[in-house]
């Protein structure tokens, strides 16, 4: 396969619809990320963007969002799916405002998943894969987090907890605001 | 979890036992960016040297000599050229490059800066896996502390050098800490490989000549430069230089990260006393010694074998030493269940862009589930043999081995627990047997 070579679009965008809006801040905080990349390779910014947009869209991301993120790197709005399709960490349906990501991979499934995410689940109502009513915690089994040593663990957002029990768990859990 | 040095000073650990060590000051305090120093004195030839001598084998996975890498890159090219740091750790077991991008994060940059420099790059990334959110925090802080000291930008420490750095992230895939795809990724792709050759040292990132390095790899850049290339391999063995993180996790006393040097004798003393031994004091099963794309061991291959812990004493034994990241089961395990959980994870992390391996992986898995529900036939065994015989070596890159890799061995060195499954199983209404 040839070496990707980025093409500008700036005549055939395809936008329909809403257009997300964002603050100055936000703007700047993603023209900070552009500027890393040479002035050609704009495209480069796709995924560090993608997850500003889900920040600020709440949590996943939907049309406008991407619709605004197409037209700010003058890419097509499926080169904008495309690639944000392929990672697991980009929600293109609505989370809870808690997304718990419990590692399912060997080191922590010896040490005590199952448990851990028994208890979760039971406690929350809801199997992985599935958000409370309430819109509060989503449930999901994630691959290896690279805290192995630290079995079992789970990420609540961007935050690693580690070597899990039962009652570390409620606790955690009765934090979540 | 135990981070510790065992059979040699820490070298690639000694900022974790100095307090703040991940800041400006107290790593220059610490005889931080000396190496740098130097090493704008001497010619990018003579550095290569260096880091040959070293005998320095890529830490991420694959034990490519990090000398004859840099040696590819055309220096001469006018294209811009690229240092790339992978930080995308994301091999089942592994969890090194974390705590050196947690408490050693100037020494990365610093092994960044000396590759730049090296190879006549003026720009460079550290790809970090999107969940590692917090390291890529603090490799900001530290990336502006140099930019702002004058370590990093135009014109470094007077000598007219210019290289920048950036911070990149990933967003949970890991495919894409396999060089290539880790490539497409930073261009804001979709993770898949691409063709090789061209080499990235050739055309890599934006088609320009590109070194992608481990962040352990590069860390050590500075500890060569400074202590020479030859004193640095003897710490080790003449193969395999230097001293190697391990990431230890499972059924033993006390996981962690451990420096050992290359060749350090022997795995079963490392586990057993180092490692404070088997929890619950159970009888050590199986280990799978690199990170999970390696060969599954029995206890019969570790107890009196005298494995040594370097790319050969593992090959040797018949596993591979891959990031290091071990991991330990004991008597309560049933590989059928590991095998099952590992072949989730290459599924679940098939890129999808070549057939043996994306469909390869997903028929597997629905072996393993038949199996699992006590549905699992004898000659299952051999089809899925086959099957990871269509997959390996035929697959566009080496995930596809990878996912092969713990079948093959675990069917061969555990037998015991597949004929429970697929002989001795007993329809049970959709509850599995010997559970
Ligand atoms: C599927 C796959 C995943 C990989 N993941 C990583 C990784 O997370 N980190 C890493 O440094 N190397 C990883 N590698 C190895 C890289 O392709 C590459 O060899 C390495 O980054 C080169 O750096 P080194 O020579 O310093 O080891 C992976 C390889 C494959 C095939
Ligand atoms: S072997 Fe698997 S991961 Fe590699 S290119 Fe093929 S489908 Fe993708
Ligand atoms: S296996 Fe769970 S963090 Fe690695």
């Amino acid at each position: 396969m040839a070496a990707a070579t980025p093409t500008s679009y700036t005549d055939k965008i395809l936008v329909t619809g809403e257009v997300a809006e964002f603050s100055p801040a936000v703007i700047e905080e993603m023209k900070a990320h552009v500027a890393k990349y040479p002035a050609d390779r704009t495209r480069s910014a796709l995924i560090p963007l993608l997850f500003v947009i889900q920040r600020e869209r709440g949590g996943w991301l939907d049309n406008p969002g991407i619709n605004f993120l197409a037209q700010f790197l003058n890419l097509e709005v499926t080169d904008v799916w495309e690639t944000a399709t392929f990672y697991s960490m980009f929600n293109l349906r609505p989370v809870g405002r808690h997304h718990i990501q419990i590692c399912k991979t060997l080191s922590c499934k010896i040490m005590g998943e199952p448990e851990i995410t028994d208890h979760i689940c039971s406690k929350l109502g809801i199997h992985p894969g599935e958000t409370t009513e309430d819109g509060k915690y989503t449930v999901t089994m994630v691959e290896c987090l690279g805290s192995c040593g630290t079995a079992p663990m789970m990420q609540i957002g961007f935050d690693y907890h580690e070597d899990l029990t039962v009652e570390k768990v409620d606790k955690i859990l009765a934090d979540c605001k | 979890m135990e981070i510790k040095a065992i059979g040699c000073e820490p070298l690639s650990l000694r900022r974790v036992f100095i307090k703040d060590g991940h800041t400006l000051d107290v790593y220059k305090k610490d005889g931080g960016y000396k190496s740098l120093e130097k090493a704008l004195g001497m010619t990018q030839d003579a550095i290569i040297q260096e880091v040959k001598d070293s005998a320095l084998r890529g830490r991420g996975g694959a034990g490519f000599p990090s000398g004859m890498k840099w040696s590819f890159v055309p220096r001469d090219s006018p294209k811009p050229k690229y240092i790339v740091c992978n930080a995308d750790e994301s091999e089942p077991g592994s969890f090194k490059d974390r705590y050196l991008m947690e408490y050693d994060p100037h020494a990365l940059i610093e092994g960044m800066i000396i590759a730049g420099y090296t190879l006549g790059s003026k720009t460079g990334y550290v790809y970090g896996r999107g969940e590692y959110r917090y390291l890529l925090d603090i490799m900001d802080v530290a990336i502006a502390e140099a930019r702002e000291a004058g370590l990093l930008g135009k014109n470094i420490l007077g000598s007219g050098l210019d290289f920048d750095l950036h911070t990149h992230t990933g967003a949970g895939a890991y495919i894409c800490g396999e060089e290539t795809a880790l490539l497409s990724s930073l261009e804001g792709y979709r993770g898949h490989p691409r063709m090789k050759p061209p080499f990235p040292a050739i055309e890599g990132l934006y088609a320009c000549p590109t070194i992608v390095n481990n962040v352990e790899t590069l860390t050590s850049i500075p500890q060569i430069i400074e202590m020479g290339g030859i004193a640095w391999r003897d710490l080790g063995t003449e193969k395999s230089g230097g001293t190697k993180l391990w990431s230890i996790s499972g059924h033993v006393k006390k996981p962690g990260v451990y420096e050992l040097p290359m060749g350090y004798a022997d795995m079963e003393k490392f586990i057993m006393e180092d490692c404070g031994g088997m929890l619950r004091n159970n009888k050590l099963k199986a280990v799978i010694p690199g990170g999970s794309s390696v060969y599954i061991m029995n206890a019969g291959q570790i107890v009196g074998q005298n494995v040594t812990l370097d790319y050969e004493g593992l090959v040797a034994a018949g596993s591979m030493l891959g990031t290091g990241g071990m991991m330990v089961m004991d008597e309560t395990v049933d590989i059928m269940e590991t095998t099952k959980n590992l072949t989730e994870f290459y599924k679940h992390e098939s890129c999808g862009w070549c057939t043996p391996c994306r469909e390869g992986t997903d028929w597997l898995v629905k072996i393993f589930n038949r199996i699992s529900i006590g549905e699992g036939k004898p000659e299952d065994a051999q089809l899925m043999l086959d099957i990871c015989d269509n997959i390996e070596g035929k697959s566009f890159c080496p995930l596809g081995d990878a996912a092969a890799w713990p079948i093959q061995s675990a069917i061969k060195q555990f037998p015991g627990d597949f004929k429970k499954w697929l002989v001795d199983n007993v329809k049970t209404n959709g509850v599995a047997p010997n559970v």
